[in-house]
């Protein structure tokens, strides 16, 4: 029970995670940034040489962990970063449909990139192995990766609380999701905003690029995808751009899924993931908003 | 001296045109008041002043310096708070979070004065200060009102530009309102842009009035001489002749 329990909340992590990352964006500018899993595939292939081996040739995945986390978090800021300077700003007036195509689009430039220096094949490696032993709690032997991996984004969800309600620019952005032209005719820089949702949601794609890639022991191209499509339906669910929905919403299709992996009867569960849309069909169905809506009076994160 | 100059400015909605080469300039310390009836372009100068509409012709400077195609945000840096027609408070932030949104860009003799012009915008409107830590959304539309003025007197501006004030705010408020305005002309030196439906406003604290109709200027004076002129009526409800 405990580690169903475990299962849900560590899968929940990745979701939410993956979502915020998308509400961020979506708040300041009305992006739907669907290049925002491949970002997540790049910035933990950084770690490598190019190769088409099975097994990774690991670079910098050879440093110390302390060293190795950054690294992966900045390489993912900074793509972002670079994505909204060199693409997205040139469709910052355009219409939400065209930005989304952009998005697609630059998707595929990142995705095709790497498999020209990665090809298709997925590689193994074992990021942290440290984290792969269980550890035994209440009874139940758990991965501590697994522990690892909740307490991390609980943390993670607290310092981005702390720092959007307790900064400067926290409150800029906040008050820029809001009302971005208001926002700007008080002196607040619309670069600064959009370039800080930028790298905090690649730095993100970073977090999620190193749990994935240690749950799993291997790093596929397509990796960013599977974590994306989970991540903007649960955006969807939590109401676009609402930043606790996001969250919320991550985790309970984590536990949607994992629930359902272990309940469903053993001819079911191939089909697990078409419970999990008929589910969110559902909420959606009798809350078009999403769970918590963006706009009107709801306090954000 | 002065401090904003518009040269035929027009601003254009596909093929609307709300303003059609508008020029005026307002000086240093002065009051001006934009009046006229629905539709007559006021908030589009004024936002085409503050840099978020776009102008289809003309020229702006402030402070000579071209700010015609400049970003909001540097505008306003240069001094220029805009306070919008339709209260654009935040309304998920709360009250005091509200008025320190347009604090960031202070720097130097400025930033130590927040503190005290939190003071003094919370003796102004008591009821900010009362209801500083609630959430802006939930404030009546006339305390929304107060809190947006508020937050651009935290600009520390040189030009405030208000696009109707005394809209939803009771009258002994909006007496209040101007009353504050006016001590921060005298002190500081503040130079008021205000927009008014009504040339009443106008009459009863002087300075000069535009009238604009259509998209043009078609009255420049003061205030009190056009007053109730029949060139001020036959402005308001003449018939448009284009
Ligand atoms: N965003 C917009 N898109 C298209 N047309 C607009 C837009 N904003 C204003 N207009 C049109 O421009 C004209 C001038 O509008 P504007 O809001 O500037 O008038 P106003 O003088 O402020 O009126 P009011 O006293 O009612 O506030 C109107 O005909 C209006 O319909
Ligand atoms: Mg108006």
């Amino acid at each position: 029970m405990l580690q169903i329990l475990f299962d849900a909340l560590s899968l929940g992590s990745l979701y939410a995670l993956g979502a915020l990352g998308i509400a961020l964006i979506f708040g300041v500018m009305r992006l739907v940034n669907f290049a925002h899993g491949d970002v997540i595939a790049f910035s933990v292939f950084a770690l490598l040489w190019p190769s088409t081996d099975a097994l990774a040739i690991v670079f910098a995945g050879q440093l110390p962990w302390y060293l190795l986390i950054p690294f992966v978090l900045i390489v993912g800021a900074l793509l972002s970063v670079l994505c909204e300077i060199v693409v997205y700003r040139r469709f910052r007036h355009a219409s939400p449909a065209t930005m989304m195509i952009a998005s697609f689009a630059l998707g595929f430039v990142i995705r095709y990139f790497l498999l020209m220096l990665f090809t298709s094949r997925p590689k193994s490696i074992s990021l942290l192995p440290a984290l792969g032993q269980p550890v035994e709690i209440f009874g139940a032997r758990l991965p501590l990766l697994q522990l690892i991996t909740i307490v991390a984004t609980i943390c993670i969800l607290l310092a981005l609380t702390l720092f959007l309600r307790r900064t400067r620019f926290g409150l800029e952005m906040r008050a820029a999701a809001e009302n971005f032209s208001m926002a700007r005719m008080l002196g607040v820089r619309a670069n600064n905003v959009i370039m800080g949702a930028f790298a905090i949601s690649g730095a993100l794609a970073g977090a999620i690029a190193l749990i994935f890639g240690s749950q799993t022991g291997t790093l596929d191209i397509q990796m960013g995808a599977s974590v994306m499509l989970m991540a903007f339906i649960a955006t969807v669910i939590g109401g676009l751009g609402s930043l606790p929905g996001a969250v919320l919403a991550g985790f309970l299709l984590g536990a949607a899924s994992v629930v359902m992996q272990v309940f469903l009867p053993i001819d079911a569960r191939p089909f697990r993931d078409a419970f999990v849309y008929g589910a969110v069909i559902l909420v959606l169905l009798f809350s078009p908003q999403g769970l918590i809506s963006a706009r009107g009076t709801k306090e954000r994160v | 001296m002065t401090l904003l100059s518009l040269t035929d400015v027009s601003v254009r909605y596909g093929r609307l045109t709300a303003v059609r080469g508008v020029s005026f300039s307002v000086a240093e310390n002065e009051i001006l008041f934009v009046t006229g009836p629905n539709g007559a372009g006021k908030s589009s100068l004024m936002r085409a002043i503050a840099g978020v509409t776009h102008c289809a012709a003309g020229k702006i400077t402030l402070d000579g310096r071209d700010i015609t195609a400049e970003k909001p945000e540097n505008i306003a840096r240069m001094g220029f708070s805009m306070v919008p027609e339709g209260r654009e408070v935040f309304g998920s932030l709360t009250v005091e979070e509200n008025l320190m949104v347009g604090t960031g860009m202070h720097g130097g003799a400025k930033r130590g004065r927040i503190a005290d012009e939190l003071a003094s915008v919370y003796d102004t409107f008591p009821i900010l200060k009362e209801r500083r830590n609630g959430q802006a959304g939930l404030l009546s539309g006339g305390q929304q009102q107060m809190l947006v003025i508020g937050r651009a007197l935290m600009t520390q501006p040189r030009l405030i530009a208000i696009d109707e004030p005394s809209l939803g705010l009771a009258p002994n408020i909006t007496d209040q309102v101007y009353e504050r305005l006016i001590a921060l002309r005298a002190e500081r030196g503040l130079t008021l842009l205000i927009v008014e439906q009504s040339s009443t406003r106008a009459v009863m604290v002087g300075g000069r009035m535009l009238l604009m109709r259509g998209g043009q200027i078609v009255l420049d004076g003061d205030a009190r001489a056009l007053g109730n002129s029949e060139a001020i009526q036959a402005a308001y409800f003449g018939y448009e002749d284009h």
